[in-house]
Parts: structure tokens; sequence; C-alpha cells
């Protein structure tokens, strides 16, 4: 595993080496609740740097792609690889330093109620032993790219919806990670909030972070021209360059 | 440094909150610990006890071989009166039984009397009693007084001897009853240890979901397996070392109030444990409750806490 920290918040170097990233290959798996299948025969490739949207309908099965990604599943047929680690062969001790290098949003924000927005996105680092000074100096800048400094104090109930999806994102971008995945970040959220949260996971992409959204809103595809992967029943139907949400 | 101390300062007050959030279950697991270490900790007090009465008593306990008198009417005293020779080859096989046999004291028919003279000098029936109507006696200590069957069956219905009797047999009674209470008590303490297992792990399940976004979280920021148990560990063992404090103040209620100031006073025929007793008890309960704890928190959360 690769452990170059990409996208320090603060930079703005437009990296993107084209290499081949994140691989899946032939991947199968069915979920774990019900065994139904949830991936058929699955194969892409994501280079570093690339900004790139899963679309489909609920249940086509892009949650499992991220899933896969953080090993929270395994598949049960092909491979996923992360810079030529093979995820399914990954120990279970290594798991945690897998997800290190990925920053995780949800549509939900899943924020820590009973801390302040600092105190969220240091909570990150606190649960991995990271120093006081570091602590200090991260969180702010982090903060800061999200433009969030002055409400740093507050609690997230004291915040909109797109304010507290962007404490999530700067949670997840606190670490450097080299793949920010977002699944549906912008469910919660109204048209402008919904455009304001788009264009900081675009400055973010800039900045060499590779950016993964699952989303099914039309219209942010539709605007962003950035690849498409279409989902459905569990199949790639469309992978395409500069893409929009659908065909019609 | 500065990160361990950053780290235990975090670790402890992630602990911290889910104490106080669910303070009702802190409560009831701290009571759990409470009572079974209290339980057991009696129990090793009772066993203490035992221990301590079997060896007051077992120091003061005799064999005594009584011989026959002009009186006595059991088969082995058909011929009169133990005769010397008689009294000469006891002592001589008695001897010979060193060092199991200790310490030999004859008692003649005055000793006896004296010595019952001094003990019913109160009573009406010590006017009608003569030296002569007393049996002679060889009074034995034993070096190991669980063998006094040894001595018994040597000397049992040998001619000249009416009868030969252990103390003990009385003794063993009450030890029985000793050491049954022992075991009931130690019993009670395992059921309650078991009870006490099952509300860890309980609480435990029940912390995890009140902690459920937290512990999400710290999976997705990529926090290690012991990072994730840490916090649960420490509760329980929270409340294992509370629980096990509150049982060596009871045990020390028992031994500082209960025994030193009241029974002590009524009882003045036998010993007491002492402190050290207490301490090891006290001991022994906290590192169990710590163990216990840390086991079942352990195995509890497995399930709940994957990677």
């Amino acid at each position: 595993m690769r452990r170059v920290s990409r996208a320090s918040p603060a930079s703005t170097d437009n990296v993107k080496s084209g290499e081949k990233m994140i691989k899946f290959e032939n991947v199968s798996m069915t979920y774990s609740k019900n065994g139904l299948p949830a991936l058929s025969e699955v194969s892409f490739e994501i280079a570093d740097g690339e900004f790139v949207f899963l679309v489909g309908q609920s249940g086509a099965g892009k949650s499992s792609v991220l899933r896969l990604l953080i090993r929270e599943e395994k598949s049960l047929t092909g491979s996923v690889m992360i810079d030529d680690v093979d995820l399914g062969q990954l120990k279970e001790k290594d798991i945690p330093q897998l997800r290190r290098n990925i920053g995780m949003v949800f549509q939900d924000f899943r924020l820590l109620p009973d801390k302040t927005i600092s105190e969220n996105v240091a909570f990150a680092l606190q649960v991995l032993n990271k120093t006081k000074a570091e602590i200090n100096q991260t969180v702010p800048a982090v903060l800061d790219l999200v433009g969030l400094l002055d409400k740093a104090n507050r609690r997230p109930e004291q915040l909109s919806g797109g304010e507290q999806q962007r404490v999530a994102i700067a949670r997840a971008l606190v670490n450097r990670p080299a793949i920010l995945m977002a699944d549906e970040p912008t469910g919660n959220l109204d048209p402008d909030t919904t455009v304001e949260i788009m264009r900081l996971l675009d400055q973010i992409n800039k900045a060499g972070t590779t950016v993964i959204m699952a989303t099914h809103d039309a219209g942010i595809v539709d605007q962003m021209r950035k690849r498409v992967i279409e989902i459905t029943g569990g199949q790639i139907v469309r992978d395409q360059a500069r893409g929009v949400y659908g065909y019609s | 440094m500065s990160s361990l101390t950053n780290r235990t300062k975090f670790v402890f007050g992630e602990v911290w909150q889910g104490i106080s959030r669910s303070i009702t279950l802190t409560i009831a697991l701290i009571a759990t610990f409470a009572i079974s270490l209290s339980l057991l900790g009696v129990s090793l007090l009772v066993g203490s006890q035992v221990s301590e009465m079997k060896d007051y008593w077992f120091d003061k306990v005799e064999v005594s071989i009584f011989l026959c008198t002009s009186g006595s009417d059991t088969p082995s005293c058909v011929g009169g009166p133990a005769t010397p020779e008689q009294k000469t080859a006891i002592r001589n096989d008695l001897e010979a039984m060193q060092p199991l046999v200790a310490e030999i004291f004859f008692e003649s028919q005055q000793d006896a009397y004296d010595r019952f003279i001094e003990r019913f000098k109160a009573s009406p029936i010590s006017a009608n009693v003569t030296p002569d109507q007393l049996p002679e006696s060889f009074r034995i200590k034993l070096s190991n007084p669980e063998e006094f069957t040894a001595v018994v069956n040597k000397f049992l219905s040998r001619p000249g001897i009416e009868a030969v009797r252990d103390q003990r047999a009385t003794l063993s009674k009450l030890f029985s009853v000793l050491n049954g209470l022992r075991a009931l008590a130690f019993g009670f303490a395992l059921a309650m240890l078991v009870v006490t297992a099952l509300l860890v792990g309980n609480t435990i399940r029940v912390t995890a979901f009140a902690r459920r976004r937290e512990i999400g979280i710290m999976r997705l920021v990529g926090a290690s397996k012991m990072a994730l148990r840490m916090p649960f560990l420490l509760e329980a063992i929270f409340g294992a070392f509370i629980g096990g404090i509150f049982a060596t103040g009871v045990l020390s209620l028992i031994k500082g109030y209960l025994i030193d100031q009241i029974i002590a006073n009524s009882f003045s025929f036998t010993s007491f444990f002492g402190w050290q007793a207490v301490v090891t008890a006290s001991l022994i309960c906290l590192v169990s409750g710590t163990v216990l704890a840390l086991v079942t928190a352990w195995f509890g959360i497995a399930k709940h806490l994957k990677i």
C-alpha cells in the first residue's frame, strides 16, 4: 500500500499521473445480509487523481463498489486492487491501514452530535493516535479548506445541512487520504447547497485526490461532465469519460 | 511521550463519556461486581476462619487413652484395673510411635480428680466423687492430628484400656458445618460471578449500541482493533475495580467491626482470622474481578466490533 500523502488540504497541486490506482477485475459479490447477488463480473479501472461518478438506481450496486474498496465486504470472485494490493488477500490487521488511505463521506453526514465541529474533525486523528501538535495544526487547515474555520466551536446541530456535509468532508480529508469516496453526499441537500458541495469536491480532486462519488442525482452528473460508470442490476452498463447521467 | 498522554486523555475521555451517558448501566455493573466480589471475599474469609479454627483447636486436641478402673465394665476391662505391666507396655508402644506421637502425659487418678474438682467446683456433684472412681489416662498430642485413627486402631479394645477418645471427633462435626458454610459461600460467589459475567457482556453490548456512531466513524477512519476495544475494556475494568474496592470495604468492615468488636467478645473459645486474611481476600477479589471483566468484555465485544 502506498502511503504517499496526496492532497494536503491546503495544497493546490494538480497532479494527475494517470497511473491505475483502483482496479476491479471480474468482481462478483453477494449481499452478506441475504445472499442475493449485488455485483456480477464487474471490471473497471480508476487512475490516480480521477473524478468518477458511480450512477444507477438505488440497489444497483453502487454502494457495494464502495464497500468493497474499504473492505467492509469481500468479493466472491475476481479481485479488487488498490495500488497493486489485492484487498481480498488483506489480513484483518491491515484493514485499518487501508481505510486510513481512504476518506469516506455519507448522505447522513455521520457527525458526533456532542462534539464541536473541530472536535469532530480531530476525532479522526485522535483515534489514530496523532500528536496534539499535529491535530492543532491540521484541523484548522482542513476546516479552512471547507470554509468552516469560523464555526469551529459550533455543534453540528447549529449548522445547515450543507455545512454539516462540509464538516464530514473535512473529517474525511484530515488524514490526507489518496482517495475520497462519497456515497450520495448531496442526497439530503437542496440544489444550491449541492452545487457548493460539488465545487468543494471538484476543488479537492484538482488538488490531487481521487474522488469517487456514488449518486443518482442526474443534475450534478450532467453539469460536472466527469467520467461516469453506470451500474444496473450489479453490472456495468456504461463507462464513459465526460459523461452525462443518462443517454436520453 | 506527549502522544501517549494525549492518547490516554482521549481514551479516558471516551470512557468517561460512555460511563456518564449510560449511568444506570454503569451503576448496575459496579453493583453487581461489588456484590459478587463481596460474596467471593466473604467465602474466602470463611475459609480462612475454618483454617484458623482448625489450627487453634487441633493445637489443643489430644487423644486420651483411658485405662480400666475397678468399676469399668467394657470387655477389655474384664481383667480388672490396668496392671503396671500393661501401663508400661502402652507407654512403650506410644513412644515407639514417635514422631506422630509428639507428647505423652500420664494422668494419675489423683491428677484426674484435681482437674475434675477444679472444673466442677461450683457443682454439688464434686462432693460425691472420689479419686478411685476416675480412670487413669495417657494424654497424647499428635504431630499431625489428622492421623489420630492410627492411634485409635492400635489401642482400641486392648486389655487394660477402657476407651480411646479423640476430641477431634467432636470438633469434626463443627468443622463439617464450617466447611459446608464455606462451600455454600463459595458456590454463591461463583454463581454471582457467572451473573456478573453475563451482565458485563450485556452492558458492553448496550454500550456498543449506544456508541455505534463513534464506533462506525472509528472503523471508517482506520482505527485499529485495539483502539476500538480499549474504551469498552477500560469501562469493564473500571466497574470491576470500583466493585472490588467496595468488596474490600465490606471485608474490612466484617473484620474490623463484626469480628473484632462484636463476635470476638462473645466467642472467646476460638481465635479469629487476622488482617492478613482480609488483605489476601481483597487482592483475590480485585484481581479476579479485573480478569473476569477483561475476559468477558473482550469476548463480549468481539462479536459487535468486527474490523
